[in-house]
């Protein structure tokens, strides 16, 4: 019948919250599930994506544990989106890396900031430790072409893995692909994702400890995610100073890039520790444990991401830069080539899950009764 | 246990308890809630509600019409056939109307309705997330404000002296003690769970009832006061009861093994027989009689089938339909006479006229000269496969409660008012449903008792 056990009691879940509906108000998940009678695999991978875990519907369960029906929805759903990461990885042999994902993402930093170091080292041995100052500093450590080229292929690497992935997940869940060339669907689940609609507990709050909507995941999540996407602004605005103004880095701290990645840097520095925070809090209940190296890796590496970039902004003029570039270019590095092979994808299989729910949601509202 | 005399004792953990418990801190009294279940069960039956009935004259965000107070007593009177006592009725209708902001207020959330099986849209507003959210919110708020609350702890006598409450004896984990109080609220909901005592009004085939809500409602509270002098009031054999999937739990399977696809198929007994008009109104209006019908069938079960047309036109239930390609082989896996179910489904089919089906109203395809008739929905079962679900009663709620006058006070049987002694909720539902059921006004009578009670405690308790 199912593909695993998880899918299976993602099914049996699923069969009881159907007949019951009472969450019904909560999230996007339980209005899309009404629209089923039953539960293929890609029904469930879609439902698993589609929820953001904020537990509200576990402490609303009257058939919850200890009732011996054992509804969990947050923990059935996010097995089965751990193991449709998994499956959609592309290349297919890289799935693994997911199950073993901080010992996989720590190897590769290593490597990376041994590999900086040394490239460096191999570069230019006595610029390495000296005080660099005015534009083009950086570019004394490692040219700004060798930088767009081994970024530049990391990038374009992890984007091609992104797309296939997203590209064999969107066939698994049976959606035609016309549904992700709607500008008014991207539109609706862009904003869903933006403003993290369904991580409220349908308004009452997100739960994480206990049947108290005192989580605040939303806050630190908005923190981090708008954080990064400032950070990934001042890179693209600093591309486009060098190449379309012929400005070279470093900037000052007024200028454009600085002040974005600033700014990000510190919604990273600040939003990832919350997250982090929540998961040690979270009920074991709700908690998928086997599944929990993955999500901490991602924290972890953002984290790291924005700490070493302020290091590198505040010292830059210390003889201590070069090193600290090569730490943060190599955790950079990371990030980009682990993007397809951890938590990363979450956001972009939730959203194309925002985007066939908008669908549905479309569908939905042009029925005007759909009781019995 | 230490010793703890609160102001005001409430026995019982479920909305309307909870509704007396904050009304009664609130106005200043201290307060402890006893509840029988354990924490996660708490609640009673309030656990499997999704929204409550109350009167508005307009519409709000959440309700999509008025619901005068007339048209609300109007369906009152409807559903109870005037089983009710007129001025408590009033009473609760007016007061339901700044119930859905107190209630909110102690931080309950409201939800608009989306797909709601039975229209309710316009009477009854929906908690959001349902019962135990709602639930979970009033705790919440009870405990912030200081509200004691006791779980495991149920009350198992009552020190009732000269129509006046001095203490209840708790038993907690097995060890027994007694709470004094100033003044007792009785929360504690009926008797459905305890099955001797619907052996006594049922007789044996009370053993083969389900009971769709709280294992914990056993009903002691209600049987030390109807002893020690409190009046009674609602029938005492009577409850209301639904048909659900026999393979339900004994307890607690709540909404979920609910079968709204009578009206789309026939119903036989254990004999392969039917035995009442399937079609005989729109499913809302009739559901609550089948309960009573499957119980008066031998061995208190019954089997709806219906045929491959129909499944899709009603709620997805918990368990899956027994199915087969023929009806002989469906009577084999129901363990019924494969001979007479296929005469009674033969003769059912002949006997049906043809007509434009309509599931959204009273259609006309009815059966013709046949004993008993199905008057509307009736098609032919003749496309395969063909399913059935096997049916038992389900016991909602009990009636029999205690009676109360319109501060929520006990009245006794010698006809006087209880000094210091409340009811609300389940436990004297009768009062104002004496028969019948409408949806969601078992939430309007305990939270508009439960907080007249809570605050007539209080006022007590502090006097």
């Amino acid at each position: 019948m199912h593909r695993t056990d998880a899918l299976a009691e993602g099914d049996r879940v699923m069969t009881v919250c159907n007949a019951c509906r009472y969450c019904e108000g909560l999230c996007a998940v339980f209005p899309a599930m009404e629209m089923r009678r039953s539960f293929a695999d890609g029904d469930l991978d879609y439902l698993a994506n589609l929820c953001h875990h904020c537990g509200a519907c576990f402490y609303d369960c009257q058939f919850a544990p200890p009732h011996e029906f054992n509804v969990n929805v947050p923990l059935a759903l996010a097995k089965i989106r751990a193991q449709s990461y998994a499956r959609n990885t592309w290349p297919g042999f890289f799935s693994p890396l997911f199950a073993r994902n901080a010992v996989a993402v720590s190897a590769l930093a290593l490597a990376s900031l041994v590999g900086f170091l040394a490239g460096f080292a191999l570069a230019g041995a006595n610029a390495l430790f000296r005080a660099h100052a005015g534009p083009g500093a950086f570019y004394v450590i490692m040219s700004h072409h060798a930088m767009v080229v081994v970024f530049g292929i990391a990038f374009l690497a992890a984007l091609a893995a992104l797309a296939a992935g997203l590209a064999h997940f969107w066939r698994g869940i049976s959606e035609p692909a016309a549904t992700l060339a709607s500008p008014a669907l991207l539109a609706a689940a862009t904003h869903d994702a933006a403003t993290l609609r369904y991580l409220d507990g349908g308004g009452a709050g997100c739960m994480n400890e206990d049947e108290r909507p005192t989580d605040r995941r939303a806050l630190f999540h908005h923190l981090a995610f708008w954080g990064f996407l400032s950070c990934f602004a001042a890179t693209c605005v600093g591309t486009i100073y060098h190449y379309g103004l012929g400005r070279e880095a470093p900037y000052p701290w007024w200028d454009l890039p600085v002040v974005l990645g600033t700014l990000g840097g510190f919604g990273l520095v600040v939003g990832t520790p919350g997250l982090l925070l929540a998961r040690l809090r979270r009920d074991p209940a709700i908690a998928d444990a086997a599944n929990s190296g993955m999500e901490t890796t991602f924290i972890v590496m953002l984290f790291l991401t924005a700490l070493s970039g302020l290091a590198v902004l505040f010292f830059r003029a210390t003889p201590a830069m070069a090193v600290l570039l090569a730490l943060h270019l190599g955790i950079v590095f990371t990030l980009f080539l682990a993007f397809p092979y951890g938590k990363f994808v979450h956001g972009l299989y939730r959203f194309a899950a925002l985007v066939r729910y908008a669908r549905e949601r479309r569908t939905l509202a042009a029925t005007p009764d759909r009781g019995s | 246990m230490q010793e703890f005399a609160p102001d005001v004792l409430v026995a019982g953990g479920g909305n309307a308890a909870l509704c007396a418990a904050i009304a009664a801190r609130r106005a200043g009294a201290s307060v402890l809630v006893l509840e029988a279940a354990p924490r996660f069960y708490r609640g009673g039956n309030s656990r499997h509600t999704r929204n409550m009935r109350v009167a508005h004259d307009t519409a709000t965000a959440n309700l999509t019409g008025r619901y005068t107070e007339e048209e609300f007593r109007d369906d009152l009177l409807r559903v109870t056939s005037g089983a009710t006592d007129d001025d408590l009725a009033r009473l609760m209708i007016h007061e339901s109307k700044d119930m859905v902001h107190w209630i909110g207020a102690q931080g309950v959330r409201f939800q608009p309705p989306l797909s709601g099986t039975l229209s309710l849209g316009r009477t009854n507003s929906f908690f959001l997330g349902g019962g135990r959210a709602m639930l979970n919110a009033l705790y919440r708020t009870a405990e912030a404000l200081g509200v004691a609350v006791r779980y495991d702890s149920e009350i198992v006598d009552l020190a009732i002296d000269d129509n006046h409450f001095k203490a209840a004896v708790v038993l907690e984990n097995g060890a027994r003690y007694s709470v004094p109080a100033r003044a007792f609220v009785a929360a504690a909901g009926g008797f459905e769970a305890n099955t001797e005592w619907l052996e006594k009004a049922w007789g044996p085939s009370a053993g083969n009832f389900l009971i769709r809500g709280s294992p914990y409602n056993r009903g002691t509270v209600l049987k030390c006061l109807l002893e020690k002098g409190a009046a009674e009031v609602g029938d005492p054999t009577q409850c209301h009861a639904v048909a659900i999937d026999a393979r339900a739990p004994k307890f607690d399977g709540g909404i979920i093994t609910r079968l709204d696809c009578v009206v789309f198929g026939i119903v036989v007994n254990r004999h392969a027989e039917r035995f009442s008009d399937e079609g005989e109104d729109i499913w809302p209006k009739r559901y609550a009689i089948w309960g009573r019908l499957v119980a008066a069938q031998p061995d208190q079960i019954a089997y709806i089938l219906f045929d491959a047309r129909a499944i899709t036109l009603f709620m997805p239930s918990l368990y899956p339909p027994i199915q087969a390609d023929d009806i002989r082989t469906l009577a084999a896996r129901l363990d019924l006479d494969p001979d007479a179910l296929e005469t009674t489904v033969a003769g059912f089919n002949a006997a049906c006229r043809p007509g434009r089906f309509d599931p959204e109203i009273l259609d006309d395809c009815a059966t013709v000269g046949l004993v008993p008739p199905k008057s509307h929905w009736a098609r032919p079962l003749t496309t395969a496969p063909f399913y059935a679900y096997p049916v038992r009663p389900g016991i909602t709620f009990t009636y029999l409660g205690t009676r109360v006058n319109s501060e929520a006070r006990l009245l006794m049987q010698d006809g006087r008012a209880a000094s210091n002694m409340f009811a609300a909720g389940e436990i004297m539902a009768g009062n104002v449903l004496g028969r019948g059921y409408a949806a969601g006004i078992g939430m309007t009578i305990g939270s508009v008792f439960g907080r007249i009670a809570g605050t007539g405690a209080a006022r007590h308790a502090q006097d």
